[in-house]
């Protein structure tokens, strides 16, 4: 359904009113953007696929579309989103994917979901209907605002459609796992993204190492072949689960940190459980530890820490930027939405 | 913007730099007047070269506290006028920043400074097995600073993407020399990816002092495959079989007749003169998947109609063949004295309809075009032929450009895929853009550059210099956000 004059009307109306906006999707991540702040406007009931044409690999929608519709449209033509964007949810819809910015265990080699978002139409804070980007790969009118959009978590506007670049899946996928420690685990890893191997995802937990390769079938049976002279354990539900959050590690009330690291930083001496995905570039904590010891952990490996999911009174979800990066953030926020109408329970 | 004296300028600036980084003589000026676009030509106020971020943050505050305007330039192979100078303003050539600071073979991460050549990064990282993938046809001399600047492309982004996708962390100065550091070695930071805005920003909003660059793998082995065709339409429609047969080509390239016998001409590289159009394709990857997808190629290629095709039969045929294309400015550039190279990109599937009306336009103007296509991601490089010597040829060929872009936006595309906007495009930003998305242009660059002294006039046009060109809609007399600086 067409949506877009209710919801460019209903910020114009904010405009006039200097009402604040809380924007909702399918609600599926609202756990990691802070609570509802002011009137809520709902976008996903502004759905459906507009273009999609299998021989462009150029897909656009509706920002309400589920992600979950969308995947198995591409599906049936042998395509897919190689970001692999966590859903956390069957409600999940695009416009929330694009907002939170997450990507999927395939990140590091396929490129993340910014890398594939080719085009955005968005209202900014004046009310005004605005296009950036377009359906085509290569684009350099303007300064790249689609890019812009993503993990912008709706501060710089309301999403309304989107357009991506699509690939086909891979012919094969397989998986092997090893058994082993995490800094053996973080060095192999390093030493096959060296070389030219079809990797294209690897986790760690518990002494266990699961790397995943894709592409034709000769080239996933070869590069097994080369790498291990153990057997190939075919778990296909195994990358799904790791990217919902439905393995047993993350099944804990207990507050999930995410750890954005150097793919090849030293194992973090925290006490408590610790899952390694991108290869050790991005790395689940959960434990004792306060968020001071987590932060600086993360600091000193020239990464940062997220509080993922659950709250710690009084201490913030985002590890804060330097000075003047806080400053630019500030400013280009206030250059999208001057009167700070949406979504202002988001820090920053 | 105030004006300043170039006497003034040099005294102010010898404060921050040394006497032989600054150029104020206007004979030793004269080389910076152009970039790689040679119809725009600006002699500078003054050229400063700092040899360190100390002279150059220097520099920047000077400029700042005088009001003074600075364009950035790297190694000046631009092909849209973003470097071009002005006539009160600085112009800052960053090529001597030129330190590879940090190869990390095992992070697969390179830290440089803007002036270090593309090529050069990839000869750095080759021992180590590992390569930097974007490799713009200039690579040889343009620098990392300038790719940035423009997110360039090459003829292997289909698959490994642009510039934008291949850097991981950018070290910015302000004008007002303050040092922001955008992305990092750690992925998706929280906070606005500004870093993806630097990429393609043309030096509005910042000066890039280091880039962390992305290494990748040289791929087991790479094979290309050379076909002809009789009609542009079956090359078109081959190209898209071949995408949604599920193969991603290293890279997909198309040439028309014209450029085809350019290059036969040039350096013969053995390309079917009795074509219509010849398409190369590459694959790269193990050998075993090559040899696999090369052979359903093949079947594409054959089952639309090629006239010819020829595989490459190792490494030096696979150069010779390539050579070709690469060959095709020069080549085109010994059949006219110069020629006009556009830069538009449209969704594969106009291509056929586009070119047709390319050449129809062509017509109507009396003049040459000979078309050459980074076919995979629909980005077209039509070379307009003319001769400048000849009166009113660089205003016909100027006219035929813009008509040319004007046919891609209508095609639902853009005016460039890849060569920036810089001075050449400016007033075609007037028809792809409307003026509310112009003012959020505007507001996002003044959040960087709140004085607008960066590269002003370039890449984005004033809502005023839209108006004047009568392309934009201007109601009831007033323009959006009035309270919006034009200049």
């Amino acid at each position: 359904m067409d949506c877009e004059r209710l919801i460019v009307e209903q910020v114009r109306h904010a405009v006039a009113a200097h009402e604040q906006l809380s924007i909702r999707g399918g609600g599926s991540k609202a756990f990691y953007a802070g609570p509802h702040q002011g009137q809520a406007l709902e976008v996903a009931t502004h759905e459906g696929i507009l273009d999609y044409d299998p021989g462009e690999l150029v897909l656009t929608c509706r920002a309400g579309t589920r992600l979950a519709n969308l995947e198995s449209r591409l599906a049936e033509n042998g395509q897919h989103l190689p970001f692999e964007p966590p859903a956390f949810g069957e409600s999940a819809t695009l416009g929330g994917t694009v907002a939170c910015g997450f990507s999927g265990p395939g990140r590091p080699w396929a490129g993340s979901l910014r890398d594939y978002l080719l085009g955005v139409k968005t209202v900014n804070g004046h009310g005004k209907c605005l296009r950036f980007g377009g359906q085509v790969m290569k684009n350099v009118a303007g300064y790249d605002v689609s890019r812009l959009m993503a993990g912008s978590l709706g501060t710089l506007g309301v999403i309304l459609e989107v357009s991506f670049k699509v690939l086909p899946k891979p012919a094969s996928e397989l998986t092997l796992t090893f058994d082993c420690g995490q800094a053996e685990a973080i060095d192999r890893v390093a030493a096959w993204s060296g070389q030219p191997l079809p990797l294209s995802a690897a986790a760690w937990h518990a002494g266990q190492l699961s790397v995943r390769l894709s592409g034709a079938k000769s080239e996933t049976a070869a590069a097994a072949e080369a790498m291990s002279t153990g057997e190939a354990v075919h778990d296909p539900d195994y990358w799904r689960a790791l990217r919902e959050h439905e393995l047993q590690f993350f099944r804990t009330d207990d507050p999930l940190w995410r750890l954005s690291l150097p793919a090849n930083a030293r194992p973090i001496g925290l006490e408590g459980d610790l899952l390694l995905d991108w290869g050790g570039a991005q790395r689940w904590y959960t434990g004792p530890a306060s968020a001071e010891d987590v932060r600086s952990a993360a600091r000193a490996a020239r990464g940062h820490a997220t509080l993922f999911r659950g709250d710690i009174a009084g201490i913030e979800r985002f590890q804060p930027p330097s000075a003047p990066l806080q400053a630019l953030n500030d400013r280009v926020r206030r250059a999208f939405d001057p009167l700070g109408l949406f979504n202002r329970a988001v820090e920053g | 913007m105030t004006t300043i004296s170039r006497q003034k300028l040099l005294a102010e600036l010898g404060r921050v730099a040394p006497r032989d980084a600054l150029i104020a003589d206007e004979e030793a000026l004269r080389p910076f007047e152009c970039d790689g676009l040679s119809m725009y030509r600006e002699l500078p106020l003054l050229v400063a070269i700092p040899e360190n971020t100390t002279q150059l943050r220097g520099i920047l505050r000077t400029c700042s506290r005088l009001g003074v305007p600075v364009v950035t330039r790297g190694a000046g192979t631009g092909l849209s006028g973003g470097a071009l100078p002005l006539k009160n303003g600085l112009l800052l050539v960053l090529t001597r920043l030129n330190r590879i600071l940090d190869l990390d073979p095992v992070a697969r991460t390179v830290r440089v400074e803007p002036g270090v050549r593309n090529l050069a990064v990839s000869e750095a990282a080759r021992p180590h097995g590992l390569y930097y993938a974007p490799d713009p046809s200039s690579q040889i001399a343009c620098s990392i600073g300038g790719n940035v600047a423009e997110n360039s492309g090459g003829v292997h982004c289909l698959k490994y993407g642009l510039t934008v996708h291949n850097v991981l962390e950018v070290t910015l100065l302000t004008i007002d020399g303050e040092e922001v550091i955008l992305g990092g070695p750690a992925l998706d930071a929280p906070g606005y990816d500004l870093l993806a805005v630097i990429n393609g920003s043309e030096g509005m909003l910042g000066v890039i002092t280091e880039v962390l660059l992305r290494l990748l793998p040289v791929p087991q082995t790479a094979q290309v495959v050379l076909a002809g065709f009789a009609t542009i339409e079956d090359a078109a429609s081959a190209v898209a079989a071949i995408i949604s047969a599920g193969i991603v080509p290293a890279g997909l390239e198309m040439m028309d007749r014209l450029a085809v016998e350019a290059v036969e001409a040039f350096s013969a590289p053995g390309y079917p003169r009795d074509a219509e159009a010849v398409l190369l394709c590459e694959l790269d990857g193990g050998s075993a998947e090559v040899a696999e997808q090369m052979s359903r190629v093949v079947d594409v290629l054959q089952s639309h109609r090629a006239t010819s095709i020829k595989i490459s039969d190792g490494e030096e045929e696979r150069l010779r063949l390539w050579a070709g294309r690469k060959n095709a400015f020069p080549a085109v550039g010994r059949i006219k004295p110069d020629y006009y190279c556009m830069d538009g990109t449209i969704p594969r599937r106009e291509l056929p309809r586009v070119l047709g009306k390319i050449s129809e336009a062509t017509q109507r103007a009396g003049l040459t075009v000979a078309n050459v296509f980074h076919a995979g991601d629909g980005n077209l490089h039509p070379l307009i032929m003319y001769d400048a010597n000849q009166d009113g040829q660089i205003e016909t060929a100027e006219q035929l450009g813009a008509e040319i872009l004007r046919l891609c936006i209508e095609a639902g595309g853009t005016v460039t895929g890849e060569h920036g906007v810089g001075m050449e495009k400016i007033d075609s930003m007037c028809e792809q853009f409307n003026a509310d998305e112009l003012a959020q242009f505007h507001a996002l660059k003044s959040a960087f550059d709140p004085k607008g002294l960066l590269n002003p006039g370039k890449a984005v046009p004033t809502l005023h210099r839209c108006a004047e060109l009568g392309a934009m809609h201007v109601h009831g007399g007033k323009l959006p956000f009035p309270d919006i600086p034009r200049f």
